[in-house]
């Protein structure tokens, strides 16, 4: 299968006062499917979707979304173009409604549209599993629907990339199959690019895995060429076998 | 909008039974109340603590009396000008001082309109100083109108109120007005989803000015007089304490901040000297027990409806 590829890094870089943070990353994001990136603590990853992003300015080298080099818009621009995002810290906002943290979300794009606003923000709620909390004030719902929200809040965006930042942190094991579910729902949809700990939900989503260790790509491949690959078990999973 | 509208028919049957001395409270307190909305706007709502609002204060004020005063405009030009001062001062300290956040920024704005305050000082020649100067009576009609009257006052007073009052209570209805409360909310948040935040912050900043300068020339318009007083710190500090009081984010806030300090100063100065110490213990008391404001405590209390 011929995949077009969606998102592109070449040679991205980025140099913490000498620390090489992330080296020469080519990378490719393929449409309409989930591509997990994982690799062990420190090895680079949030510096990479930072820069993917646009929350991170690179040393060097250039990220180029659906065909066009994106490299020097600031972040706003970027999820302008139909990036979405999702922080590895809960980002909401704590003091609003859970319908108008999701309304906001939406109303980037149909704010103009009174019907068709409040008709995606039910949607995605009613999708989500938030509808019963949506007169609740964000900042007292649960950490895990927290979490969910902040997920509602990427797809009432209607991306053509989301991206997540270790959504699954902290989640009890039942949140962590919903989310699983969801994120098989959303295939074909929308591509994503997943940043995980927690490899059973990798094993389960993922159509395509990149490994990053110390900065720079280690492999990529299919969930069955990563599971075979020597160099992969030695880096990333050797470590937690002797755990 | 029904609630907007109760407290505008308020504010106009006042007019009618209260005494004459409270009537010419009521006409100061509706103009401080228009700068102190303009204040909530970048405070309450887009949750940037200015401490040089002044300058915008003084800006609206210098720019009516200034052009009456030197070149002989009537109201409406002068009026006019006096808005346009105060917006494009926002725009310019906006531009500046909104490369910095928190602490910084206010000290930033604090520094600003430190500077206003003295370029009104160096240009004595032509402001008067502090001393100040008369805007003439006869310079003081509009539409063949004399409003140095307290009728006259009172209505033009509440005019303009209304104007203000309904035009912000829209703004923040508006998706402008909820973005604004996102960058409040959480300002990293708000960029990730797209939102331009520097340049809605930025907006922000101008409206704000902008209808702080009304009040600054309606001010000088109604009580006929314009002084480098009101360019003070001192100026600056009142609508943070008056949107805190009332209520930061709440539209009729404001206005309740206003006529509390307002009663307070003048009712507990009529029994003692130490009238400032009074203020001042009613306003750790009611930080401490209600922090959001008298509005702000009230809505979350009991009446969620509130405005």
């Amino acid at each position: 299968m011929a995949a077009v590829n969606v998102l592109e890094t070449k040679g991205l870089t980025k140099i913490y006062g000498g620390v090489e943070a992330n080296l020469d990353i080519d990378f490719q994001l393929r449409k309409g499917q989930i591509t997990a990136l994982i690799g062990p603590n420190g090895a680079g990853k949030s510096t990479f979707v930072g820069m993917v992003s646009g929350r991170t300015l690179p040393t060097r080298g250039t990220v180029s979304f659906a065909g066009k080099d994106i490299s020097h818009l600031p972040a706003h621009k970027r999820m302008q173009l139909g990036m979405a995002y999702t922080f590895q810290i809960t980002s909401i906002f704590p003091g609003l409604s859970v319908y108008d943290n999701v309304d906001l979300a939406a109303g980037r794009k149909l704010a103009n549209d009174k019907t068709a606003l409040a008709q995606k923000t039910t949607q995605v709620l009613d999708r989500i599993g938030l509808t019963d909390r949506a007169d609740q004030t964000a900042q007292d719902l649960s950490y895990g629907h927290q979490r969910i929200l902040e997920i509602a809040m990427g797809l009432a965006q209607d991306p053509t990339v989301f991206i997540l930042d270790e959504p699954t942190q902290g989640l009890s094991e039942s949140e962590v199959d919903d989310f699983v579910t969801l994120m098989k729902s959303l295939a074909g949809e929308t591509t994503i690019l997943l940043i995980e700990h927690n490899m059973r939900v990798v094993s389960e989503t993922a159509d395509y895995i990149t490994v990053l260790d110390q900065g720079q790509v280690l492999a990529s491949g299919t969930p069955d060429e990563i599971h075979r690959n020597a160099a992969v078990q030695a880096a990333y999973l050797g470590t937690t076998s002797d755990a | 909008m029904t609630l907007h509208i109760a407290v505008l028919v308020v504010l106009l049957g006042l007019f009618f039974v209260l005494p004459a001395y409270h009537v010419g409270a009521f006409s100061r307190i509706m103009v401080l109340a228009i700068y102190a909305m303009g204040y909530n706007l970048l405070f309450g709502y887009t949750g940037l603590l200015s401490l040089g609002h002044a300058m915008f204060f003084a800006a609206g004020m210098y720019g009516f009396g200034l052009t009456v005063n030197l070149f002989g405009f009537s109201v409406a030009p002068a009026f006019l000008t006096g808005i346009i001062a105060a917006a494009a001062l926002a725009l310019i300290v906006g531009y500046l001082a909104l490369r910095t956040a928190g602490v910084a920024f206010m000290i930033v704005t604090l520094m600003f309109a430190q500077t206003v305050y003295l370029v009104i000082l160096y240009f004595g020649e032509y402001t008067r100083g502090d001393e100040g100067f008369v805007v003439q009576q006869a310079q003081r009609s509009f539409a063949g109108i004399d409003l140095t009257g307290e009728t006259e006052r009172y209505f033009a007073a509440l005019i303009l109120f209304a104007i203000c009052f309904l035009a912000v209570a829209k703004l923040v209805q508006m998706p402008f007005g909820k973005r604004l409360v996102a960058i409040r909310e959480n300002e990293e948040r708000a960029r990730m989803l797209g939102y331009d935040a520097a340049k809605l912050k930025l907006h922000a900043l101008i409206i704000s000015g902008a209808v702080s300068g009304i009040a600054g020339a309606t001010y000088g318009l109604l009580f006929g007089y314009v002084g480098a007083s009101f360019s003070t710190v001192q100026y600056s500090i009142f609508p943070l304490l008056w949107v805190l009081l009332g209520g930061a984010g709440t539209t009729i806030g404001p206005l309740i901040g206003v006529i509390f300090m307002f009663y307070l100063i003048d009712i507990s100065s009529g029994y003692t000297d130490a009238y400032l110490l009074i203020a001042g213990v009613a306003l750790v008391l009611l930080t401490l027990f209600a922090p959001l404001g008298l509005v702000g405590t009230l809505r979350k209390r009991a009446f969620p409806w509130l405005p």
